[in-house]
């Protein structure tokens, strides 16, 4: 999953400080594995060096907590170009999904177009497997057929997301 | 490959249910294309306005150059008849009729000699390897040993465009991986075009593109990576 895209989604909602930021994403990516300070602020200082963030607030005292971080024009591009490009499909993708389609009902974006294009890309990929598997031997076909059941379960679980997009918002908008 | 059939805005509304809200598609010979989308959303719809069984409120279906949505029943049927063919969800056999008289059934009402037409059929059956049902009735089969009759009966005509409304849902695996097998074949070697309703997605990937409907109107994914 990508942790900069993620921060600076969730940046793109409004402004906001390190703390306050893995907070956010504590709360709804960290389920099991809640963010270090260290990758916050590592992360923070690459999109700064980017141009996709920048500081639009400091306050006075010590340490890193004080400046307020916020999104800038490319860094809203970069967003988009994340949400509009499908995954990669490999095993183990949910994670990755589901956080890009949380983030796109809070930043307001098309959640389905993020689950259409996704299908589309697993789509083409269980064709390639189902051709290959027709002009290959059966050792061949028998290493499709996985790789494409393991594809069709994302699949499976792409529709009911999209099936549950209505609640999900609501969940995520309370 | 030819365009065989075009499809502009069709809606259709069944009461105060909409079941299709202004739905595009275009079908060219030798084409397959899933049509998939949540249970509900107008696929079937729009698979009977397709071929000429339901008449949509509004838009039109070009079939070649014959306007499906304006000819007359008699030529909807004649089309039906002639140049599809059928595989439905439910209910698709004659329960009077053997396997094999089921599957002769297009050919005879076409007019092809019952011996001719029983011959044919049982090559279709064969292929489809429920030879062994041909003098059951389908009350006596397997609701997958049925399917696959019901998929011999849509190919004995050879048609041009085959309908096929979820035709996997009652076989296992290898099973469906034969028919999907079959429609590539024709697809291949006859430029058959299958309009595929389908929701499983490893049926699906033996199309050549896939169409979403959500909601009466067809969303296309582009799966570019
Ligand atoms: N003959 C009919 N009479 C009344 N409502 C219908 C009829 N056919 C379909 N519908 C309704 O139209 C909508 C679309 O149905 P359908 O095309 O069968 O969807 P799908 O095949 O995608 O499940 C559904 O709400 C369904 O209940
Ligand atoms: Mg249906």
């Amino acid at each position: 999953m990508s942790l900069s895209h993620t921060l600076l989604a969730l940046l793109e909602r409004a402004p906001s400080h390190g703390y306050d930021l893995k907070q956010a994403f504590d709360a709804r990516f960290g389920h099991d594995r809640p963010l270090h300070y260290g990758q916050v602020y590592s992360t923070l200082a690459r999109l700064l060096k980017n141009g996709l963030i920048q500081i639009d607030a400091v306050e006075p005292g010590e340490g890193p907590e004080r400046k307020r971080y916020a999104i800038t024009d490319a860094g809203v591009t970069d967003v988009a170009e994340w949400m509009a490009r499908p995954e990669r499909p490999e095993p183990y993708l949910q994670s990755t999904l589901y956080t890009k389609v949380v983030l796109a009902l809070l930043t307001g974006r098309d959640a389905t177009e993020v689950l259409d294009v996704q299908r589309g890309a697993h789509l083409a990929l269980m064709r390639e497997l189902t051709r290959r598997k027709s002009t290959g031997d059966l050792a061949d076909a028998l290493i499709c057929d996985h790789a494409i059941f393991h594809l069709e379960a994302d699949l499976r679980w792409l529709e009911l997301t999209a099936a549950r997009l209505g609640q999900l918002a609501e969940a995520v908008h309370p | 490959m030819s365009l065989l059939l075009s499809a502009r805005d069709l809606r259709k509304t069944y009461g105060s249910t909409v079941a299709l809200n202004g739905a595009d598609l275009d079908v060219s010979a030798g084409e397959i294309v899933a049509v998939m989308g949540p249970s509900g959303s107008g696929k079937s719809t729009l698979m009977h306005c397709l071929a000429g069984i339901v008449r949509p409120d509004s838009g039109r279906v070009l079939y070649r150059d014959l306007d499906v949505t304006a000819a007359s029943d008699s030529e909807r049927s004649a089309l039906r008849r002639g140049e599809f063919g059928f595989v439905f969800q439910f209910g698709q056999l004659v329960p009077e009729l053997t396997c094999v008289e089921n599957v002769a059934l297009p050919l005879r009402m076409e007019g092809v000699k019952r011996e001719e037409a029983e011959r044919r059929a049982q090559s279709w059956l064969e292929r489809l390897d429920v030879a062994d049902m041909a003098r059951k009735r389908p009350g006596r089969i397997s609701g997958g040993q049925g399917q696959r009759v019901a998929v011999a009966r849509a190919l004995v005509t050879e048609p041009r465009v085959v309908f096929a409304d979820e035709p996997t849902g009652a076989l296992d695996s290898l099973n469906g991986e034969m028919v999907m097998r079959l429609f590539t074949h024709c697809a291949e070697e006859f430029g058959t075009a299958v309009v595929l309703v389908t929701h499983e997605p490893s049926v699906a990937a033996y199309s050549h593109r896939e169409v979403v409907v959500r909601d009466g109107s067809i969303r296309t994914t582009a799966g570019t990576l």
